[in-house]
């Protein structure tokens, strides 16, 4: 059965120079325990989508519309109390920088001990006692030592581990991921993926991680959606998408990871800059800075009927195969 | 496809002019004036300080004259007539029969002239040691900034309290209070911007060049530190009449001869309890509005000027 | 921690031999010891006698290690008014100042950081905005000038408050204090909340910045995230982390306190030290001025001691790299 069935989410941040509109329409489902990666640019709306479904928009931003279906329930209609219950229970979230998202002056033990108890009467003992099992879960040795220290006393990737630790609590049904290893070195980085992936697929937990890192991702997710100003422009099984990438803005992605590439192959890049989401193009957001743009993306496409299983927002979608993309 | 129709897209739409280039001053004036309040604020000193300057010329009465003064109009309410001329004493008088609107135009003038000169004194002085510290470093930076922290962890009330307490009484000696209290403020400020700049390596190139300490120091150093100063010294400004008004009330300020707005609200206390409130409360409240005036201008003044904020 | 003590320390001491050197070269090196130090009506035996105990004859550092001297032993001359060692009567006063300073500053802590937060949490509602409004007004209006209109206000006009003096005081521990009777309390409402208006202003404008700021922090997201009430992440993870900035204006502005105390004390007629500094000020009793000079140069320092001594306690990330330090 479906877990999370976002359509048409649009999340708006009203500013003093306009609207920003950050989330413009934007819409996916996930299975229980499937692994979705968002990837996009800075500034393309990724991030404020995993905030919009945990109703964690600050001012000026606002859902405006859509729905934001979890397990049956319509989160955006249901209100902050229904949202209330599940943050943290049931869906859970990590942060990009995990030097940040610990509070600096309070102890490992009490951060997690609140949480456990913001959703379940226990003692405090037995809240402690699932604290340090679950640090345990994620890795960290001595974990008693561990619960009495502050958070600036541990590493990043120990950091992280914690903040991961925090999310696993209630073993949730879906834990968003916002770009948690793009702060730490690489090895960690791969200790870190190896690990939430381990984590979710033994309870069955679904995932969305998003990140600007196509190369991050493509090793983790089952689904990929390429999100560009605020819109998912493609959105498939990841093996098809960096198989054949139909837009392209995700051609352009993924011709610019040098993984992958014969030695000496030349990188190629996106020209331009992202648009402003305060004045976006006219038609296709993507025109300004697409090769293959003409009068016809002047119409706004809207996301494609399935096309070889996915969705593509594009008037001219690469329809060549993976061997001409490599060779262009 | 359409190169034409390509690039007629293109400019549609990247329809982003090129900004106008202003001068920084123009820049921050047209942010300046985005506030109203803060226009109100500059309206309102704006008055203040030309109803100071030209006491002399547009008050009904000189109030320290005593051949102007008639003890029959002694005390009266505002809005009463005079006895002797037949004016209107819009604000009342105190005992002596002293037009109190005259008196608040002369004590404005005197308040805003010991600001002002003190302003003037302190922050040339806070100025030439703050960028010293920062230019010189090492031991004439950590000489300087210590008798500065030592100044600052004591409140500036006290000190010029005892200092008055020891001097007497006089405007000249409350001028050399407020800026023995107050230059440490400026010498803070600029030090701590100076220090930026002074890291970086233009300032090595200059000394290369062979330039003089004195020229490296105003013309390069210094400009940087302007903005952080203006905010500090309308802060500061504001301060110093408060503390003046303070001073005089507590009886250690200006002379008897030459009362500020703090010394006839002092006068006037006395008389505060037994309902004549008006000899008191409208000098208290010229003293007011000139702070918040101030205090106006240089909140704006700090979000204008303030590079973190600005977008 | 200990080396950090004992530096601290030895600043304090620095900042008081500091003030000490100070008050000795304004008062016998600039001005005429003779003509400050004795009293004026004092007849030529009694200004001989009194030469020769605070050594007025000798050279100018003797003078100096004998004024160190005796004020180490609490010894800064007597009172030309009341005839009596000038650090005795000021001491006698002490309660009075410190009781009005105390309930000045629980005031400004207690009605300031509710309101601070309150302002930060909502920065551009009705309510944040007028509670900024008021601290800015509580910031411009002079201190002396804002005891008047209460004076006005609550003595004058509506009669509900008495407009100076202490009231009944009860004797604790040897201290005159006036919270624990009705007359007493009622008398140190309007000095207390006069004293407490300017520093609320303070901490209202300290606690609002800090409150935004922490509010953006992805710590308080995080929190939010956990499914934790709101009650909860403003109470425990803001407040916590403002509290260190917080605790040590506060410490701070009570060594001001003090000073300001000055000002209200006279406005209120309120028998404390400052108002005995006034006094003596107008009456030319200077022994007393410099003892109340040297007295509240040692509190202030000995408080700013404290407060620095508290902060590395409060903040884990001070306290363990002075450890490690």
């Amino acid at each position: 059965m479906t877990l999370l069935d976002v359509r048409d989410l649009k999340t708006h941040f009203f500013t003093r120079d306009g609207v920003a509109k950050a989330v413009d329409g934007v819409t996916f489902s996930l299975e229980r325990g499937e692994i979705l990666g968002i990837v996009g640019e800075s500034g393309s709306g990724k991030s404020v989508t995993g905030f919009s479904i945990l109703g964690l928009v600050d001012p000026p931003g606002k859902v405006v519309s859509g729905q934001i279906i979890f397990d049956g329930t319509d989160l955006v209609a249901a209100g902050e109390k229904t949202i209330k219950g599940l943050r943290g229970k049931r869906i859970a979230m990590i942060f990009q920088d995990p030097m940040m998202t610990l509070n600096p002056v309070l102890r490992i033990d009490t951060q997690m001990v609140e949480t456990v108890l913001a959703h379940e009467k226990v003692s405090r003992a037995e809240a402690l006692a699932r604290a340090r099992e679950t640090l345990t879960m994620v890795g960290i040795s001595a974990p008693d030592e561990r619960l009495r220290s502050y958070p600036h006393q541990f590493s990043g990737g120990m950091r992280q581990r914690v903040a991961i630790a925090i999310a696993l609590l209630h073993k949730p049904d879906l834990i968003i991921a916002d770009e948690p290893t793009t702060a730490l070195d690489v090895t960690i980085q791969a200790q870190i993926l190896a690990e939430v992936q381990r984590l979710c697929a033994q309870s069955n937990t679904a995932l969305i991680w998003i990140t600007h890192d196509l190369a991050v991702v493509s090793g983790l997710a089952d689904r990929l959606a390429v999100m560009y100003a605020g819109r998912i422009v493609e959105e498939g099984r990841t093996a098809d998408i960096i198989g054949q990438p139909l837009h392209p803005y995700t051609r352009g992605l993924i011709g610019s990871v040098p993984q992958g590439k014969p030695h000496g192959a030349m990188l190629t890049q996106i020209n331009g800059m992202a648009p402003s989401l305060l004045n976006l193009p006219e038609g296709c957001r993507f025109r300004p800075r697409c090769p293959r743009a003409d009068e016809a993306c002047l119409v706004d496409p809207p996301l494609s009927e399935p096309i070889r299983g996915r969705g593509v927002r594009c008037v001219h979608p690469h329809l060549e195969t993976r061997d001409e993309v490599l060779a262009s | 496809m359409s190169d034409d129709a390509f690039i007629a897209g293109l400019e549609r739409v990247d329809d982003v002019r090129p900004p106008k280039v202003d001068s920084p001053l123009k820049r921050i004036a047209l942010a300046f004036i985005e506030d109203k309040l803060a226009i109100v604020g500059l309206v309102l000193f704006l008055c203040v300080a030309t109803v100071a300057i030209l006491a002399p010329w547009i008050t009904p009465q000189n109030p320290y004259d005593l051949a102007q003064l008639d003890i029959m109009d002694g005390g009266l309410p505002p809005g009463e007539t005079s006895f002797a001329t037949g004016g209107t004493y819009w604000l009342g008088t105190d005992l002596q029969g002293r037009d109190m609107l005259s008196a608040i135009a002369y004590g404005l003038r005197i308040s805003l002239v010991v600001a002002g000169i003190s302003l003037g004194f302190a922050i040339t002085i806070g100025v030439m040691l703050g960028v010293a510290a920062a230019y010189f470093g090492g031991r004439v930076d950590s000489f300087i900034m210590r008798i500065v922290d030592l100044q600052l962890s004591f409140p500036a009330i006290l000190i010029a309290l005892i200092l008055l307490a020891l001097l007497g009484r006089g405007v000249d000696k409350v001028i050399l209070a407020l800026v023995i209290v107050q230059w440490a403020y400026y010498a803070r400020t600029v030090r701590s911007s100076a220090i930026v700049e002074r890291r970086k390596d233009y300032i090595e190139a200059a000394r290369c060049l062979g330039l003089s300490h004195r020229r490296i120091m105003f013309r390069h150093l210094l400009p940087n530190c302007v903005p952080p100063l203006i905010v500090v010294a309308t802060v500061q400004v504001a301060q110093a009449i408060a503390l003046e008004a303070t001073l005089s009330f507590l009886g250690v300020g200006v002379p008897i001869t030459e009362p500020s707005l703090g010394l006839l609200i002092a006068n006037g206390y006395d008389y505060l309890l037994s309902g004549r409130y008006w000899i008191s409360l409208f000098p208290g409240i010229a003293l007011v509005l000139t702070i918040i005036a101030i205090n106006l201008v240089g909140d704006r003044l700090r979000d204008v000027l303030n590079p973190r904020l600005q977008k | 921690m200990i080396v950090y003590l004992v530096r601290r320390f030895g600043q304090s001491l620095l900042a008081i031999a500091a003030m000490a050197v100070l008050v000795f070269v304004g008062v016998y090196a600039i001005g005429n010891p003779v003509d400050i130090l004795i009293n004026p009506e004092a007849n030529q035996a009694e200004i001989e006698a009194t030469v020769a105990r605070l050594g007025l004859d000798k050279p100018l550092w003797e003078q100096f290690l004998l004024f160190v001297w005796n004020a180490l032993h609490g010894d800064l001359g007597d009172s030309f008014v009341y005839g009596r060692p000038a650090v005795e009567i000021i001491l006698e006063r002490l309660p009075a100042t410190m009781e009005l300073a105390f309930v000045a500053l629980i005031l400004s802590v207690g009605i300031g950081v509710p309101l601070g937060v309150l302002a930060g949490l909502k920065p551009d509602s009705i309510a944040g905005r007028s509670i900024m409004a008021g601290s800015i007004l509580g910031f411009s209006l002079p201190n002396f000038w804002q005891g008047m209109l209460l004076i006005l206000v609550f003595a004058v006009l509506l009669g509900w408050l008495p407009a100076g003096g202490r009231g009944e005081t009860v004797d604790v521990l040897g201290m005159q204090l006036s919270f624990l009777t009705l007359d007493g309390l009622r008398h140190l409402i309007l000095p207390a909340v006069n004293l407490a208006l300017f520093k609320m202003s303070l901490i209202i404008r300290l606690t609002r910045a800090n409150t935004r700021e922490a509010n953006l922090q992805d710590y308080v997201k995080f929190a939010r995230a956990k499914g934790l009430s709101s009650r909860r992440v403003v109470l425990v993870h803001i407040l916590k982390n403002i509290m260190i900035p917080v605790v040590t204006i506060i410490g701070l502005e009570l060594g001001s306190m003090v000073a300001f105390a000055i000002v209200t004390e006279t406005v209120f007629a309120w028998p404390g030290m400052g108002k005995l500094l006034i006094d003596s000020i107008n009456l030319l009793d200077r022994p007393l001025i410099v003892a109340y000079l040297m007295l509240t140069v040692f509190i202030i320092v000995t408080i700013n001691l404290v407060v620095d001594v508290l902060y590395s306690v409060l903040d884990p990330r001070v306290r363990l790299s002075e450890v490690k330090g």
